[in-house]
Formats: C-alpha cells, sequence, structure tokens
C-alpha cells in the first residue's frame, strides 16, 4: 500500500532519520511524536510537497518519490486546512473535479455526496471566512475526500478544535477510515492514537523508536519516552539485586515478587495501587518509602501526586483522600505498595 | 501625565500634519478657483484638447494591459523564486522610478529609433515609431511599468505557498494553480498596480515629451499652452485634464473595493 523507505532529511534545524513505515489498505496508522520533530514534514515528503532528502515513497507498488504532487493520489488535510479563502464551501469541495471530463450533474452529485459524508450539507453556500474550525476542518475532508486519493495524510486534524468539536471529528475519521480510505495521521495526542488507530510509530529526535500494533505499543513501550508519550505513568528500568529485590532506575531498591523472572528488564508501577500516608504504616505492602510532594495535578475524576521518593513516583489518588489526609506540595509523606503492584513489560 | 502629554503630541503631529496636507492641497485648490466655470466649458469643447484627453488616455491604458502580459508572470516569478540575481533585477526594476525621466526619455528614443535593432524592424513593415503612439506607449510604460511590477509582486508574496501546494495535491495544474487560485487571491494588489501605472502613463511627460512630441499627449499640450500663451491659457487644460484623471481614479477605486467587497 504506502510504504516510506529510509527517509532521512534535514531541514533548518531538525532532521529525519532513516524512517521506515509500512501501511496496508485499510490502516489507521498515528504518526506519534511531539511537536516540531518533523511529523508533518513527514507528511509533505509524501505528498510531494518537499523534495529534499533521500529515501523512496512507494505507493501500491510504484515509486512515487519522484512523482510530481498532482500526481501522487494522495490526499493531504493540513493543521491550519488550508480553505482557498475566496471560494465559497461549494466551490472548494468542487475545485478537485472542476476540470474532469464528467457531466455537471455528476460533479455536483460528488459534492453533495462528500458534504453529506462530513455533514456539511448545509454550508455549501457560507463563506469561509464566517466558518469554525470544526466546520473549516470538514470542509477540508470532503475537498480532499471527493479526490479519492488512495491514502490519505492528516497532519493534527484535531489538534486546532476545542474537545466537543473533537469527539464529531473523530468518529467521522474513524467513518472515513471504516469505508476502507487508508489513513496516516500526525498527533502529538496520543489519546488520538488510542481512539482511531490501529497502528502506531512513535517518532522522537527524528527517528521512529517504536512502532506496531497500537494496544501492544501502549501496552509495551520500548523506553520511558515512549511510556511517557503514550500516557503510561511510574515506567522504569529494573535490574534484579536478589531473589527478591531489584533497583529501578539505578537509584531505589525495591522488593519484587520472587516469581517475576526479572534480571533487566521494564516495570510499570501502577499509580491506582499505590498508598499515599502521612506516616508510616503496618500493612502487607512490602514497599514502604518516605518521600515528598513535588506536585499536585487535578484531573476530572482525581488528582495526581508526584512524589520524590529518589524516584518521581506518580500516584493517583480521590478528591475525598486528598482533603482528609491534607497532603500539599512540598510536604513529607509515606508510598506503600505491593510487590505485585510492579508489573513487568515482556 | 501620560495623557496630557499624548494629547499635546497628538497636536503637534496634527499640526504638522495639517501643513503638508495644505501644502497638497493649496496650488491644486488655487489652480481651479482661478479657473472659471466658463473657460473650462470652452476647454472641453476644443477639439485639439478632447483629441489629446482621449489619445492620453487610450495609450496609458492599452500601454498598461499590454505590458501587464509580461509583467504579472514576471511578478509572480519574483516572488515565489529564489536565486542568486533576485535582489540584483529588483533593483532593475526600479531604475525608472529613480532615473530622471528626461534621461528615460532619451534611453527609449535610442531603443526605438530608426538606427535601432527594434526601429529597424519596424521600418521594415513601414513604422516609425518615433512620433507614434507606440513610442508614447513604450515610454509611458517603461516609466510606470514599477508600479504594477512590485505591487503585484507584493500581491503574491502575500498568498500562502501552502494554498498553491494545497491546490497542486488536490490535482489542479500548476497553470490552474495560477489562474484559479494565485491571481485571484493577488488580484487586489495587481488591480491597484495597474491603477498606478495607468494614472502614471496619463502623467507622464517628461519621457514622452522627447520620444514625441506630436502626436500631442496632455501634459505636453499643457506645456505647449503655457510656453506659447502662458499661464491662463495652461490652466483650464489643467484642470479638464486633472478632473478626468480623477474621475477614473475614483471609478478604477471604486471597482477595486467593489471586487474586494464580492470577495469578503
Amino acid at each position: 500500500m504506502l510504504e516510506l523507505k529510509n527517509i532521512s532529511v534535514k531541514l533548518g534545524e531538525f532532521q529525519l532519520r532513516n524512517i521506515n513505515l509500512q501501511l496496508e489498505k485499510g490502516d489507521y496508522y498515528v504518526l506519534l511524536g511531539k511537536s516540531g520533530v518533523g511529523k508533518t514534514v513527514l507528511l509533505e515528503i509524501v505528498a510531494g510537497l518537499i523534495k529534499h532528502g533521500t529515501g523512496q515513497v512507494i505507493l501500491n507498488n510504484e515509486d512515487i518519490t519522484k512523482y510530481k504532487i498532482q500526481n501522487r493520489k494522495v490526499g493531504i488535510v493540513f493543521q491550519d486546512y488550508s480553505i482557498f479563502p475566496h471560494l465559497n464551501v461549494w466551490q472548494n469541495i468542487l475545485f478537485p473535479v472542476k476540470k474532469r471530463k464528467i457531466s455537471k450533474k455528476c460533479k455536483e452529485e460528488l459534492v453533495k455526496k462528500y458534504a453529506e459524508l462530513t455533514n456539511i450539507s448545509h454550508l455549501l453556500n457560507r463563506n469561509p471566512q464566517n466558518l469554525s474550525g470544526g466546520e473549516l476542518q470538514r470542509v477540508a475532508l470532503a475537498r480532499t475526500l471527493i479526490t479519492e486519493p488512495i491514502c490519505l495524510l492528516l497532519d493534527e486534524p484535531l489538534a486546532s478544535l476545542d474537545v466537543q468539536l473533537k469527539g464529531g471529528l473523530r468518529n467521522l475519521l474513524r467513518r472515513i477510515n471504516q469505508k476502507g480510505v487508508t489513513i496516516l495521521h500526525v498527533t502529538h495526542d496520543y489519546e488520538e492514537a488510542i481512539a482511531l488507530s490501529n497502528k502506531v510509530a512513535v517518532i522522537h529526535e527524528g527517528e521512529i523508536i517504536q512502532k506496531g500494533l497500537t494496544k501492544e505499543v501502549f501496552k509495551r513501550p520500548v523506553n520511558e519516552f515512549v511510556a511517557n508519550f503514550t500516557g503510561i505513568k511510574n515506567f522504569f528500568i529494573a535490574e534484579s539485586l536478589s531473589e527478591n529485590t531489584a533497583k529501578i532506575n539505578g537509584k531505589v531498591q525495591i522488593k519484587v515478587s520472587n516469581k517475576d523472572d526479572l534480571q533487566k528488564g521494564k516495570i510499570i508501577i501502577r499509580g491506582e495501587e499505590i498508598i499515599l500516608s502521612n506516616n508510616k504504616i503496618e500493612s502487607s505492602a512490602t514497599n514502604n518509602f518516605k518521600g515528598t510532594i513535588i506536585q499536585i495535578i487535578p484531573y476530572l475524576t482525581n488528582y495526581e501526586v508526584i512524589v520524590d521518593i529518589g524516584i518521581d513516583l506518580t500516584v493517583v489518588i480521590s478528591e475525598e483522600s486528598l482533603t482528609k489526609f491534607e497532603f500539599k506540595e512540598g510536604s513529607g509523606v509515606w508510598a506503600a505498595f505491593k510487590s505485585s503492584a510492579i508489573k513487568l513489560i515482556p | 501625565m501620560y495623557k496630557n502629554k499624548l494629547r499635546s503630541l497628538d497636536i503637534a503631529f496634527i499640526f504638522l500634519g495639517g501643513l503638508i496636507l495644505l501644502f497638497i492641497i493649496s496650488p491644486l485648490l488655487g489652480m481651479f478657483l482661478s479657473t472659471t466655470p466658463i473657460q473650462l466649458f470652452e476647454t472641453s469643447k476644443d477639439p485639439e484638447v478632447l483629441k489629446s484627453i482621449w489619445l492620453t488616455l487610450r495609450v496609458s491604458f492599452l500601454g498598461t494591459v499590454f505590458f501587464a502580459i509580461g509583467a504579472i508572470p514576471l511578478s509572480y516569478f519574483l516572488a515565489r523564486s529564489n536565486f542568486k540575481l533576485k535582489k540584483l533585477i529588483n533593483g532593475i526594476i526600479d531604475i525608472p522610478i529613480v532615473i530622471p525621466h528626461s534621461a528615460a526619455g532619451i534611453a527609449i528614443l535610442g531603443f526605438i529609433s530608426r538606427d535601432s535593432v527594434l526601429g529597424k524592424i519596424a521600418s521594415s513593415v513601414g513604422l516609425n515609431f518615433v512620433g507614434h503612439p507606440v513610442g508614447i506607449a513604450l515610454a509611458m510604460a517603461f516609466v510606470s511599468i514599477p508600479f504594477l511590477i512590485n505591487a503585484a509582486r507584493d500581491g503574491f508574496e502575500n498568498v500562502p505557498v501552502k494554498l498553491e501546494k494545497t491546490a497542486l495535491n488536490l490535482g489542479a495544474s500548476p497553470v490552474r494553480v495560477f489562474f484559479s487560485i494565485s491571481l485571484p487571491l493577488a488580484w487586489k494588489n495587481i488591480l491597484s498596480g495597474l491603477v498606478m501605472m495607468f494614472a502614471r502613463g496619463l502623467s507622464e511627460f517628461g519621457a514622452v515629451v522627447i520620444v514625441a512630441y506630436h502626436p500631442m499627449i496632455t501634459p505636453v499640450m499643457i506645456y505647449e499652452r503655457f510656453g506659447s500663451f502662458g499661464l491662463k491659457y495652461a490652466r483650464p487644460i489643467s484642470v479638464l485634464f486633472i478632473l478626468v484623471c480623477l474621475i477614473f481614479f475614483i471609478l478604477l477605486r471604486a471597482l477595486t473595493k467593489e471586487k474586494e467587497h464580492r470577495n469578503a
């Protein structure tokens, strides 16, 4: 389907090195990475907008690396929508098919079909200046989909939208993918990857550091960066010291269950399974650490408390507990967890 | 305290600005007030004057349209390309603005005289550009074309390259992208440049008088009437020509505004 082979490019301050990706027909592939790492550049290379660097872009077994932009049959939707400001919605969507040798009626039907798919049939006579971000994004999608691209490239399509609009657009993207359109979507938001993709690649400092099925990548992050970036907290490298002790991140010694065959590996300690208290408590938890609260971050239903025990430990507690124990940033605290709270990543 | 300071600064600026406005308005107003409606009416019936105004309008307009065919693509090229000699080319385009227009006239005369390559080619088909409307158009265009090129280049530079790339990605050919995206989006600047080029052509005297004293364009006629008959005779034709120019200027501005409004 779409294959990127050894793409390397240096543009200004950043560079991409040896990017290899393979998309199968029907894939929803998310390229996950921080802002400014070159995700957009990669899409523009696929679309032919940038022709620097080395490597190959293969589409349906055809090397399109040297093809002109207009002959590539990949559609790109930009983060800033790139709607033609002097054309109304109808004219924008019609633009790709306007010069096609098909009847006027056929063209009109196509515009209506894609306007309906993207839920903008009521906006067809409006000017882009009077549309919201979400509406503009839908116009951009309809305008690209009307070209029936072999692969759809999406550059942070949800980044500029508020939460309410994001949900609607996510459903639309899912629906488009279910209709058989292969999608390569770049974003910095791991939640988008979870919600939409079947495959994901994490890009960091110009290189892909992990790729594969979304579930696998999120379940088995290869390093701390991927873990943090995919929303996983308390990801550590552990080294076995004896039968039931291990050192994490080379700093803190913990007790592990002796059934864990841990030599040197990656572990996750679930934040929900760590108990915080003001004083040391007697319990079945074998790991007890005194630490200092660095930060308390409120979330919708609970709080994340970052505790420094030599390494930063993220603990999830309820609002009730926070109020009851009067935890404050800078105050001392005890953190306890059972060895069974430690999950070994194979 | 700050408010008071700002107020006195405003007053100083308004006073200084007012002096400049007065400097622009006074001579024109003086000329208008010194011309009686009867004089103006008589002048507007003078066939020589009418013929001259019509010639000036027509030659400047046709020259503008003809040269726009090359100037607009050049502006687009300059807006979109980066090459070593770009600054030099931009500088060359501005030369006609900074050189004395009589010198520009001499340069054009050398370019179109019978001894020149262009003159010889024209002669072979029985044409002599010297003393011919084509010669006048060339002289007008020479001094006024920088206004069009600069305005159009600014216009094209303001069109986001991304919109053009989007259009290409949507399958449009580069020619279609130029005519359906770049040109319409830069049109406001281009139109403004066309108006400026046309207006500058109308008012050209120095370059034209060297290339063609006859047929007489209006600025040359004003000079001729002044030289032969004095200020009193040159004034009504000046007022009439200014009025005609203003009418055209306002009409073209209105057209630009209407276009803007439709695009909004």
